[in-house]
């Protein structure tokens, strides 16, 4: 099942399909690990319902759901 | 001399690892246009000495970071002999992809193989010499923090610093290898320097390398319509980045033995970040934080010790005597740090800086003057123009220190990217982002440091809006007024509460930095908000050494300050309330007679919509001046009313027994002036509104003109104070005298947002 990186639930995991989005944020998207065929756990959102708190390639990345909502996942 | 860059992602160790290499060579200055830290400094344990210079922390070499613009500038055109990548291995696959880029250019290149103790500890392994052999490049395992294979680090960058390397690039086995060779081919052909890279750039579409070979372009152009991927099609940007990561994820990360195979595996940092960052708790422990940095800053009962205990005050132990003072020396040292109450930690070190150090430093240099026989205008220009100026600046000192070390603590530890991260919503409603919570807050202690640290921010437009506003944070050399004027009304006309008017006006400076931040992102510094895509890196604890040498750091450069722009500006002001138009000099109480008298008196009528100005009369001028001494520091405010009180006094020949216009509290020298002027109660709370918005005191004007990095955005940043101030005091005013003006105020403000939106609305339609 398909679907936005915004719309997972906390402990969701999945793998990037595609990553759209403006420029500068899809580029910055790119840089910080979110490509194709990366996998990602959705480990918390912020006390106010967000940014999310997301791990990829090994580490702790935040980003607000705007943001995620450029990231299409691939539901595990 | 030789130079060696050291190049590497923000948290990799970077600093700690120059730190260790450089020691007190270490110099810190910004890159030129932007406010970006510059670090030089010397390794000498190499054959000859080597100037290491440390890059912005980067995660890649785009173009959209003023950081990311300034490390690649730098090892395209300066050309060091080595760059040293530091590589955290803990988190080896995104490092690395930074890796793959400067690689691209031809400059010689050691990886420095960073934190291997730590992932040595976790039960990792790692393979370097197989990583070497895959890169190309040799690399060198060590550990900042525990200073391990610096040496051998230096030796291998060395060594290659004597070799000429040729840019290599991974994406030569993908898709884009023979639209990248052919464009390579072409530049090589115009004798372009690092054609690899250059080629890389242009076909990736980066701005920079686009407005930088116009000329090649339609060629790029004509190779790029040769290509289409099946999954990006024409988006090369994409293919670039995923050609990257593949052949990191392919290549280089089965050096890297896990001890656990799980994909997702919760280390230490994340079990703590359970609590610190949780729904429920994340806030009240973010607000306990914060509060604990208020209290060992500022606090006066530590602890609340004092009341706890119902401890004794000094008088009433009896080490004080009738005229206040400590019987001796000892008692003196005491009175630094206890009075009925222990102080925290940060009125301590204040009161020794100010007490013991800088007051009997300068009041021996002062009493030296004094006996010297200088005419009597030169011992005041230089004891009361420039000695107290420059004490009165570094006054400042302790506050700055202990709410730099706290805030560095926070920095470093990595709480502060998760203070983002909980507040981040709030914020993003006033279009800032949660980075810009902490500089705020740090305004209610001091403007200096709170507007040094927005230099977290990553958005230019965030952080001039972010320093413009810091100032209306109420900080504590502002307290004084308040309590002075409140205090004075209260005991005058007999109406209202000190803490009320106190609590409000704080509560209106709050309210001036959120609508003025609000009008500004939809006028003139618009912009999207800044997107808010950030590491979260794992805790660990600050270091002693790193704490200091950043503390050195901020010092030395406050210091310079305090000796140039701040003095020159307090002279200037000595001068005007000393002299008359005529050149004569005049002592303190014939300041009615002086330039700034005079000046003020221009100015008078100005103010006469904020309630201190033509309907003041005769002498209605003293406001102006006090707020014209407030520039050099706010405490000035109610010194300056005191003066000016015993001069007017005598002037217009008023009865004020039982008033003590020197007391320290300063409210009979604000009664002495209502009397004198007959200013009423709303005149009164718009001057504190005007003093608590206009332009800070010189410290922090000095601070924000170095901060906002360009000259028309600082004079821009000193008219909106001025226009700020004197739009809300005249609010303040005008509701105050005649309430049905809030109706008019309501009215103009609504008019002004729905202009805004409207006009934003009709631009968005147009793009």
């Amino acid at each position: 099942m398909n679907k936005p990186l915004n719309e997972f639930k906390v402990g969701e995991s999945g793998i990037v399909k595609s990553v759209s989005g403006e420029g500068k944020i899809k580029r910055r998207l790119f840089d910080m690990g979110i490509t194709n065929g990366a996998e990602i756990l959705l480990r918390k959102k912020a006390p106010l319902g967000d940014p999310i708190e997301i791990t990829v390639r090994n580490y702790e990345l935040t980003l607000r759901k705007t943001e995620a909502a450029c990231v299409n996942m691939e539901v595990k | 001399m030789i130079k060696f860059a050291l190049a590497g992602n923000p948290n990799c160790g970077k600093t700690t690892l120059f730190n260790s290499l450089t020691g007190s060579t270490a110099h810190v200055g910004n890159w030129p246009g932007v406010t970006v830290d510059k670090r030089e400094g010397i390794y000498k344990k190499c054959e000859e000495p080597v100037s290491v210079i440390d890059l912005p922390g980067i995660y890649s070499l785009s173009p959209y970071t003023p950081e990311e613009v300034i490390a690649r500038k730098y090892i395209l055109d300066e050309k060091p002999d080595c760059v040293i990548n530091i590589v955290d291995a803990t988190n080896l696959e995104r490092n690395l992809y930074l890796t793959t880029q400067i690689m691209e250019i031809d400059v010689p290149m050691v990886i420095a193989l960073n934190m291997i103790d730590a992932l040595e500890k976790a039960g990792d392994k790692i393979d370097a010499k197989e990583l070497e052999k895959r890169l190309n490049i040799p690399v060198v395992k060590i550990s900042a923090l525990k200073e391990q294979g610096l040496d051998e680090l230096m030796k291998r960058a060395y060594e290659a610093s004597k070799i000429e390397r040729k840019g290599e690039t991974v994406l030569g086995e993908s898709a884009l290898k023979h639209l990248i060779g052919d464009v390579r081919i072409a530049l090589s052909g115009q004798n372009v320097e690092n054609p690899l890279f250059h080629a890389v750039k242009l076909v990736e579409g980066d701005e920079l390398e686009v407005s930088a070979h116009k000329e090649t372009l339609p060629m790029i152009d004509e190779f790029k319509k040769t290509f289409k991927d099946d999954v990006f099609g024409t988006d090369f940007e994409a293919l670039i980045a995923d050609g990257r990561y593949k052949y990191i994820s392919g290549k280089f990360s089965p050096v890297l033995k896990r001890k656990s195979e799980a994909k997702f595996v919760e280390s230490r940092s994340d079990k703590a970040d359970k609590v610190i960052t949780h729904r429920v708790w994340g806030i009240p422990i973010f607000l306990l934080v914060l509060f604990a940095i208020f209290h060992l800053t500022f606090s006066e009962n530590f602890l609340y010790l004092g009341s706890i205990f119902n401890l004794p005050t000094l008088e009433d132990a009896g080490l004080i005597n009738a005229e206040g003072e400590a019987i001796n020396y000892g008692v003196r040292w005491l009175a630094c740090i206890y009075d009925g109450a222990v102080y925290s930690p940060g009125v301590i070190f204040n009161n020794i800086w100010n007490d013991m150090i800088v007051g009997e430093l300068f009041g021996f240099i002062q009493g030296g003057v004094e006996n010297s026989g200088m005419s009597e205008w030169a011992t005041g220009l230089i004891n009361n123009g420039i000695i107290d100026g420059v004490s009165s600046v570094l006054s400042f000192l302790p506050w700055i220190l202990t709410l730099f070390l706290f805030f560095s603590i926070l920095e470093d530890s990595g709480y502060m990217a998760r203070i983002a991260f909980i507040l981040d919503k709030m914020f993003r409603k006033f279009g800032l982002s949660g980075r810009a919570f902490m500089p705020m807050i740090m305004g209610f202690g001091c403007s200096v440091p709170a507007i040094i640290n927005t230099r977290t921010l990553a958005d230019e437009k965030e952080r001039t809006a972010t320093i413009r506003v810091i100032p209306f944070f109420s900080c504590g050399a502002k307290l004084p007024i308040l309590t002075a004027i409140a205090g004075g009304i209260v005991a005058y006309f007999g109406v209202g509460n000190a803490d009320i008017i106190t609590y409000g006006m704080y509560l209106l400076g709050i309210l001036t930095a959120v609508l003025s931040v609000l009008i500004m992102r939809g006028t003139t510094l618009k912009g999207e908000t800044p997107p808010f895509i950030m590491e979260l890196p794992a805790y660990h604890a600050p270091q002693f050494k790193n704490l200091m040498l950043h503390l050195w750091d901020k010092t030395k450069h406050f210091v310079k300050k305090a000796f140039t722009i701040i003095i020159a500006s307090t002279i200037v002001i000595w001068v005007l309330t000393h002299f008359s138009f005529n050149w004569k000099y005049l002592a303190d109480e014939q300041i009615n007679q002086s330039i700034m008298a005079g000046i003020s008196q221009l100015f008078q009528p100005i103010f006469t919509p904020l309630g201190f100005g033509s309907q003041l009369g005769e002498y209605g001028w003293v406001f102006v001046v006090g707020a014209i001494a407030g520039l050099i520091a706010k405490e000035n405010v109610i010194a300056t009313f005191a003066t000016l009180g015993a001069c007017l006094v005598a002037v217009a020949g008023l009865d004020i027994t039982g008033l003590d216009i020197n007391s320290e509290d300063g409210i009979d020298a604000v009664r002495a002036m209502i009397q004198v002027t007959g200013i009423g109660v709303p005149g009164l709370i718009a001057y504190i509104a005007f003093n608590m918005t206009t332009i800070p005191c010189f410290a922090a004007v000095a601070t924000a003109k170095a901060e906002l990095g360009s000259k028309s955005r600082y004079k821009l940043t000193l008219l909106f104070w001025l226009l700020t101030s004197y739009i809300v005091s005249s609010l303040v005013y005008t509701v105050g005298s005649w309430p049905w003006c809030a109706v008019l105020w309501a009215a103009a403000l609504a008019g002004v947002i729905a202009f805004i939106v409207v006009r934003n609305k009709n631009v968005k339609i147009k793009e």
